[in-house]
C-alpha cells in the first residue's frame, strides 16, 4: 500500500528540458538564417522579413518545450509505477512491477553529452507506452535496479 | 523448479532423440516452379509462346535432366537437415542447410497448439504442427508430420507442458475432449447472409460497376474492378462458410478444442488461462435472433475466433468455461458515459459502455454492431488514462487497458474523476487479479 494513498511524484531533471531547448535554437536558428539570407539576397532585403516566422516558432517552442517538461513526472508505488505527461494531451500510464519484462536504460550521443539517460519499461503488451527520459544516469539505474528487483519480487508473467 | 538437482540429473541421463518431418514434406514446395511458369506464361502469352517454340527438343531435355535432380536434391537436404527433438522442457527445432537455424520453445510458455491439415495435406495423410509462444514465426512449424504422428506429439507436448513427469508424458496420451458446442452448417449459413459486410461489397458493386461503364465502357477496366469488389464479397460469405464450416468446440484438461474447416481442417488447442482478451460481437441484423459471435485473443496466436455464430446464453456458457470466475455482464450492468459526452462523440456516444466486476473489466462499443470486449483482472499488463484537450474541456477521459495480446480495451469518455478512480483501482485489481490465477503448469 503506498503510504497516505497520495503517489510521492517527482519530476523530472532540469537537464532535458536544456538540452531540448539548445536543439531547438540550433535547429530552428539555422532555419532562420536560411529562410532570412536566401530571399534576402536572391530577391532583396525585404524578403528577408520571412524569417520571422521561424523565430516566432523558436519563442513559441522554447515556452511550450517548458511546460511539456513540468508535465512529466513520475512515482514510484509500493506495487506499481506512475507516469504522468502531456499538457493538451494528458497521459497518465500505471504499471504494476510484477508485470514488468524488461527495463531499458537508454542513453544517445546528445542525451550523453548533457549527462541523461532515459529508462524504458517493456511489458507483455506493446501498447505500454512507460517511458521516462532525461533522467539523471545515476537516478536511472537506481530505478532500473530497484524495478528490476521489485520486479523479480511480484514476477507475475503474462 | 522444486527440486532442480533432481531435474538436472533426469536430463543428463536420458538421451534426446531427434526426429524428421514426414518424408511427403520435400514435395510441398514442388508446386512453386510450376506455379511461377504459369504465372509467366499467363502475364505474357506471346513471348511465352515465342521462347517455347525455340526450345528444341534436347535443350528440354538437358534442362529437366539438370533442374529435376537439384530441385529433388534440394528438396532432400533440406528435409534430411530438419530435425526436431522434444526435451523434458522444451521442444528443439533444428533447421537450414547453409544457415542453421535452432530454435528452443519453451513447453510452459505455450500459449496454443495448432493442428491444420490443408486440403492436399488430407489427402496425403499428414498435418503441419504449429507452437505459439510469443516470437515464434512461421519458420517454427513443423510442417509435414503423419496426421497421427501430429496427434501424438501435440498429446505429448501438451502433457509435458501441464507438467507431468518426462518418464510419464509420453504415456498420458490425449486428454478426453467434451464437445460443448457445434455450430450447424445451415445456422452458420443463415449468420453469414445476415453480415453486412458481403452486402456492403455487393451494393458497392452495384454502384460502381455501371458508373464506371457509363464514364469508361471499356469492359477492361470494369473487370478489373469487378473482380476485387466480388472477391471480397466472396471471401466475406463463402470463404468464411469454408473456413467456420463444422465448427466445434470442445473441452478438456488441456484446455480449448477448437476444430473447423470444409476443405482444410484445423484443430486449435488453446491450455487453460492462456486467453487475455473474449470479445462478444453483436452484428446489427443477428440482434433479432439472438446471435452473437465470439473472438478471443490469445498472445502470439494469429487465431482469433472462438465462436462464429451461436445464441447468445450458450456463448455466455462458452465464456464462463474460457475465462473461469466470469459471467458476462448483463446490459444493464453497463454504465454509458455522462450526457456531455455527445459533444465529444455525437450519437455514437449511446454506444459505449463499462462493467467492473471483481473479475472482469468490460468495455463496449459500437451501436448498430455492438461489441464488448472482457477483460480479466489478471491479464491487465498497464493501465492508461488518456484525455485530449476537447476531452478535458467536457470533463471526460478514455481508461486503457493493455493486455499481452498487445490488444488494448478502451472504456471511452468516462466522467474524468471516474476514469482516475479508474485508474487507481484497475492497477490495483490487476495486480490482486493475478494471486488466484493458475499456474502456467497446469497440471503440477
Amino acid at each position: 500500500m503506498a503510504a497516505g494513498g497520495e503517489p510521492v511524484w517527482i519530476a523530472l531533471p532540469p537537464g532535458l528540458l536544456r538540452m531540448r531547448r539548445l536543439m531547438l535554437v540550433v535547429w530552428l536558428g539555422l532555419l532562420t538564417l536560411a529562410t532570412a539570407l536566401v530571399p534576402g539576397l536572391l530577391a532583396g532585403p525585404g524578403w528577408a522579413a520571412f524569417a520571422v516566422l521561424p523565430s516566432a516558432l523558436t519563442i513559441w517552442g522554447w515556452v511550450l518545450l517548458e511546460r511539456n517538461w513540468r508535465s512529466w513526472r513520475y512515482a514510484e508505488r509500493a506495487d506499481d509505477l506512475l507516469i504522468s505527461r502531456g499538457v493538451l494531451w494528458r497521459q497518465e500510464t500505471v504499471v504494476p512491477y510484477g508485470r514488468m519484462q524488461l527495463v531499458e536504460v537508454t542513453s544517445g550521443p546528445v542525451e550523453r553529452y548533457f549527462g541523461l539517460a532515459s529508462v524504458q519499461l517493456h511489458t507483455a503488451a506493446a501498447a505500454t507506452d512507460a517511458t521516462i527520459p532525461g533522467l539523471d544516469p545515476a537516478e536511472a539505474e537506481r530505478l532500473r535496479d530497484r524495478l528490476t528487483e521489485l520486479g523479480e519480487a511480484r514476477s507475475a508473467g503474462l | 523448479m522444486t527440486a532442480p538437482g533432481v531435474h538436472e540429473d533426469v536430463r543428463e541421463r536420458r538421451p534426446v532423440s531427434e526426429r524428421r518431418l514426414h518424408p511427403v514434406t520435400p514435395f510441398r514446395r514442388a508446386w512453386a516452379p510450376v506455379a511461377v511458369m504459369i504465372g509467366w506464361a499467363l502475364h505474357d502469352p506471346d513471348q511465352a509462346q515465342r521462347q517455347l517454340t525455340r526450345l528444341t527438343p534436347t535443350a528440354l531435355l538437358i534442362g529437366l535432366a539438370v533442374l529435376l535432380p537439384a530441385a529433388a536434391l534440394y528438396g532432400f537436404l533440406t528435409w534430411w537437415f530438419t530435425r526436431f527433438a522434444v526435451t523434458d522442457s522444451e521442444l528443439r527445432i533444428r533447421t537450414g542447410l547453409l544457415f542453421r537455424r535452432t530454435a528452443h520453445i519453451r513447453l510452459e510458455r505455450i500459449q496454443a497448439i495448432d493442428v491444420t491439415q490443408p486440403l492436399l495435406a488430407r489427402v496425403a495423410g499428414v498435418a503441419k504442427l504449429k507452437l505459439d509462444v510469443i516470437g515464434t514465426d512461421k519458420k517454427d512449424e513443423l510442417a509435414f508430420l503423419g496426421a497421427g504422428e501430429a496427434r501424438a506429439l501435440r498429446a505429448e507436448l501438451l502433457a509435458r507442458a501441464a507438467g507431468f513427469a518426462p518418464e510419464t508424458a509420453h504415456e498420458v496420451g490425449e486428454a478426453p475432449s467434451r464437445q460443448m458446442l457445434r455450430v450447424p452448417p445451415g445456422v452458420l449459413a443463415v449468420a453469414l447472409v445476415l453480415t453486412g459486410a458481403t452486402w456492403g461489397w455487393l451494393v458497392v458493386a452495384a454502384v460502381v460497376l455501371p458508373l464506371l461503364w457509363t464514364a469508361t465502357h471499356s469492359l477492361w477496366t470494369v473487370l478489373a474492378v469487378a473482380v476485387p469488389l466480388l472477391g471480397a464479397a466472396g471471401a466475406s460469405s463463402v470463404g468464411r462458410f469454408v473456413a467456420e464450416y463444422d465448427w466445434t468446440v470442445g473441452e478438456s484438461p488441456d484446455g480449448l478444442r477448437i476444430d473447423h474447416g470444409l476443405l482444410d481442417r484445423a484443430h486449435e488447442t488453446v491450455p487453460p488461462g492462456r486467453v487475455q482478451t473474449v470479445r462478444i460481437v453483436e452484428p446489427l441484423l443477428w440482434r433479432r435472433r439472438g446471435w452473437v459471435r465470439v473472438e478471443l485473443d490469445v498472445a502470439g496466436s494469429s487465431n482469433s475466433l472462438l465462436l462464429p455464430v451461436a445464441p447468445r446464453e450458450i456463448a455466455e456458457a462458452v465464456v464462463a468455461r474460457v475465462l473461469p470466475g466470469v459471467s458476462v455482464p448483463p446490459r444493464e450492468a453497463l454504465t454509458r458515459p455522462p450526457r456531455r459526452a455527445r459533444w465529444c462523440v455525437p450519437v455514437w456516444w449511446r454506444g459505449y459502455g463499462l462493467a467492473v466486476t471483481d473479475a472482469v473489466f468490460a468495455a463496449r462499443h459500437g451501436l448498430l454492431r455492438r461489441s464488448l470486449a472482457l477483460v480479466p483482472h489478471a491479464k491487465v499488463q498497464s493501465v492508461r488514462l488518456v484525455q485530449g484537450p476537447w476531452q478535458r474541456a467536457r470533463g471526460v477521459a478514455d481508461v486503457h487497458v493493455d493486455t499481452g495480446a498487445n490488444k488494448s480495451v478502451t472504456a471511452r469518455l468516462r466522467d474524468a474523476d471516474e476514469a482516475a478512480e479508474l485508474l487507481r483501482a484497475q492497477a490495483e485489481r490487476s495486480r490482486t487479479g493475478r494471486r488466484d490465477a493458475r499456474p502456467d503448469r497446469w497440471m503440477a
